[in-house]
C-alpha cells in the first residue's frame, strides 16, 4: 500500500480520529451485512433448487474431468499464442506504417487500424464460418478462430506500439541519427526496444484480453476451454457446476496474468544508475559491491558489442 | 444492394436491438462503474475489497462464458429472465468493470491540492467525492470511457451466440438464405463502423466541452 500514497485516492481522508473510526466501523458492519446478505440470497436460491447438493459437485473431484478441461485450456493457449505472435508482428508493422513518412503507407495503415478496431470479431467469425464456405473458401477450424482474432488484435497491438514509440523522448531517435544510424537502424536498435519495454504492461493486458477472446472458439467448435465446458455440460447435465468451474479456471489463469501486468506497471522496476547511487549512499556497505557489479556489467556489454563495420556510403 | 433493400425492415429491427442493448448497457455500466470506483476509494476496507474483487472477476472472465452461464445455466437455479434483458444485464455488469478501471485512473489524475482544499473547506468525504473528485475524474477520462463504450457496442454482437436476434445474428441469417457473404457482411461491417464513429464523435464533442485545461 506504500505505493498508492502517490495517488490522489489516498489523500481523500487522513488518519481517522475516534469519530471517524467509529463511522468506518459502522460502515464496515453495514456493508459486510449487505454483502453477506446478497451472497446468502444467492446461495439460498442455488440451494433451494438443489444446485448445492453434494452429488452435483462430486464429479469435479475426479481428475479425469479436470484433465478433460485442461486439454481445452491447452487449445485456448495454443490459439492465443498464434494470435499473439501474428498480432504482434503485424501490429509492429502497422505501427511503423502509421508513423511512416510515405503518405500512402500511412493512410493504408491508419485505414486498416481504424476499420479493424470497429468491426465485431464475431461478424468476422460468422463470415469465416458461414460466409466464405459459400464461395468455396474453407479454412481449418483453428484458423477460422485465429484469423479473425489476429485481424482485430493486430490493430490493437499497433495502437499500443505506436503509443510506446510516440511516448519516447525525441532525443532518443535524434541521438541515434546523429550517431550516424539510418532511420531503420535507429528504429530497430534504439526506439523500438525502449518503446516495447515501456508498453509491456499494456501488451500483457492485451494478452489477457485475447486469451478471453479465444473463448469464441466455442462458436467455430474449436477445442478450447469454453467449448470443452459446453461439451462436458451436455454430457453430465451439470450446467451451472461446469460453467462455474470453467469460469474459475479462466479467472485463476487470467488473474495471474493480470497480476503480472500490474506488477510490471509498478514504477522503479528498472534498476537505474540514479537509483543505485541513492541506494549506495543510504547503505555504504553496498556501494563497493554495486560499483564492481556495474563495472563488470558495462565491461561485458562493451565486449559483447559486435564490432560493426562502417556501412558503405551510397 | 437488392438483398439489403428486400430485408430492410428486418435489418432495421435488428439494428434497433443492437442499439437498444448498447444504449441501455452503456448507461447502466457508466452508473455501476462509478459506484464501483467510489467503493474502491472508500475508507471502508470491506467495500474496497469487494470492488477490487468485482473488477478482477469481470476483467479476467470472457464475456461469452458469462453469457452462456446466465442464459443457459442459471435457469437451472430458478434465475430466469427473458433473453434480451439477461444479455443487457450481463453486458452491463461486464463493461462496468472496465468503466470502473477507467474512472479509477481518472481519480488518480485529480490533483492532491484539490482534495486537500476540499477537506480544508470542511467538505465531508461524501461531499468531496461528489462535488470535487468524481466530476474531475470523469472529465479526465472521457476518451478512455469512449473506448469502453465502443468496445461495448462491438460486444453486443456476442449476444447473437445465445440467441438474441441483433444485427450480427440477423445478417448471418439473411446471408444463409441469399449466399452473398461479401456484400452482406461488408454492409454490416459498415454499420458497426458507423456506430463506432458516432460514439467516437460524441466522445470528442463531450471532451471538447468538458475537458479541463490545466
Amino acid at each position: 500500500m506504500s505505493r498508492s500514497q502517490h495517488y490522489a485516492a489516498s489523500f481523500l481522508y487522513e488518519q481517522p480520529g475516534p469519530r471517524g473510526r467509529r463511522r468506518i466501523m459502522i460502515g464496515s458492519v453495514i456493508s459486510a451485512v449487505v454483502l453477506a446478505g446478497i451472497l446468502g440470497l444467492g446461495l439460498w436460491q442455488f440451494g433451494s433448487h438443489g444446485q448445492l447438493d453434494v452429488d452435483k459437485w462430486t464429479p469435479f473431484t475426479e481428475w479425469a474431468i479436470w484433465q478433460y478441461l485442461f486439454v481445452g485450456l491447452g487449445g485456448t493457449l495454443a490459439a492465443a499464442a498464434i494470435v499473439a505472435v501474428l498480432g504482434a508482428v503485424f501490429g509492429i508493422v502497422l505501427a511503423l506504417g502509421r508513423l511512416s513518412k510515405v503518405r500512402l503507407i500511412r493512410w493504408l495503415s491508419t485505414g486498416y487500424i481504424e476499420v479493424a478496431r470497429t468491426i465485431p470479431v464475431l461478424l468476422l467469425i460468422y463470415l469465416m464460418l458461414f460466409g466464405l464456405p459459400q464461395l468455396g473458401i474453407n479454412f481449418p477450424t483453428l484458423w477460422k478462430l485465429v484469423i479473425p482474432l489476429a485481424i482485430a488484435n493486430a490493430a490493437v497491438f499497433a495502437e499500443i506500439v505506436r503509443a510506446g514509440i510516440l511516448s519516447l523522448p525525441r532525443g532518443q531517435s535524434e541521438a541515434a541519427l546523429s550517431l550516424g544510424m539510418r532511420q531503420g537502424q535507429a528504429m530497430r536498435l534504439v526506439v523500438l526496444p525502449q518503446a516495447l519495454r515501456n508498453v509491456t504492461p499494456s501488451l500483457v493486458s492485451q494478452l489477457v484480453s485475447l486469451l478471453k477472446d479465444t473463448s469464441l472458439g466455442y462458436i467455430v467448435a474449436y477445442t478450447e476451454l469454453l467449448y470443452r465446458g459446453q461439451v462436458l455440460s451436455a454430457f453430465n447435465h451439470l450446467l451451472i457446476q461446469t460453467f462455474l468451474v470453467v469460469t474459475l479456471i479462466y479467472l485463476v489463469f487470467n488473474g495471474s496474468l493480470s497480476a503480472l501486468a500490474s506488477r510490471l506497471q509498478r514504477p522503479g522496476r528498472r534498476r537505474t544508475p540514479v537509483a543505485n547511487q541513492t541506494l549506495a549512499a543510504a547503505v555504504p556497505s553496498l556501494a563497493a559491491a554495486l560499483t564492481t557489479t556495474e563495472k563488470s556489467v558495462t565491461e561485458r556489454s562493451v565486449n559483447e558489442q559486435p564490432v560493426k563495420k562502417e556501412p558503405p556510403r551510397a | 444492394m437488392n438483398i439489403l433493400m428486400e430485408n430492410f425492415g428486418l435489418l432495421l429491427e435488428a439494428l434497433g436491438t443492437t442499439l437498444l442493448m448498447a444504449v441501455v448497457a452503456g448507461i447502466g455500466s457508466l452508473i455501476l462503474g462509478v459506484l464501483v470506483t467510489v467503493a474502491r476509494v472508500s475508507p471502508i476496507p470491506i467495500l474496497r475489497a469487494a470492488a477490487f474483487g468485482y473488477v478482477q472477476f469481470f476483467i479476467n472472465v470472457p464475456l461469452l462464458a458469462l453469457l452462456l452461464l446466465a442464459v443457459f445455466a442459471l435457469p437451472d437455479a430458478g434465475l430466469i429472465l427473458p433473453l434480451l434483458p439477461t444479455a443487457i444485464i450481463v453486458l452491463t455488469f461486464y463493461e462496468a468493470a472496465y468503466v470502473a478501471e477507467a474512472v479509477r485512473s481518472g481519480v488518480n489524475t485529480v490533483g492532491v491540492g484539490q482534495i486537500e482544499a476540499a477537506r480544508a473547506l470542511g467538505l465531508s468525504l461524501g461531499q468531496s467525492l461528489r462535488l470535487v473528485v468524481i466530476p474531475q475524474s470523469l472529465r479526465a477520462v472521457v476518451q478512455p470511457l469512449g473506448n469502453v463504450m465502443i468496445a461495448l457496442a462491438m460486444n453486443t454482437a456476442l449476444a447473437a451466440v445465445v440467441g438474441v436476434v441483433e444485427l450480427t445474428s440477423r445478417v448471418n441469417k439473411v446471408n444463409l438464405v441469399y449466399a452473398q457473404p461479401i456484400e452482406i457482411f461488408t454492409a454490416a461491417g459498415l454499420v458497426y463502423m458507423a456506430i463506432a464513429l458516432a460514439i467516437g464523435l460524441a466522445t470528442g464533442w463531450v471532451e471538447r466541452n468538458v475537458a479541463i485545461v490545466r
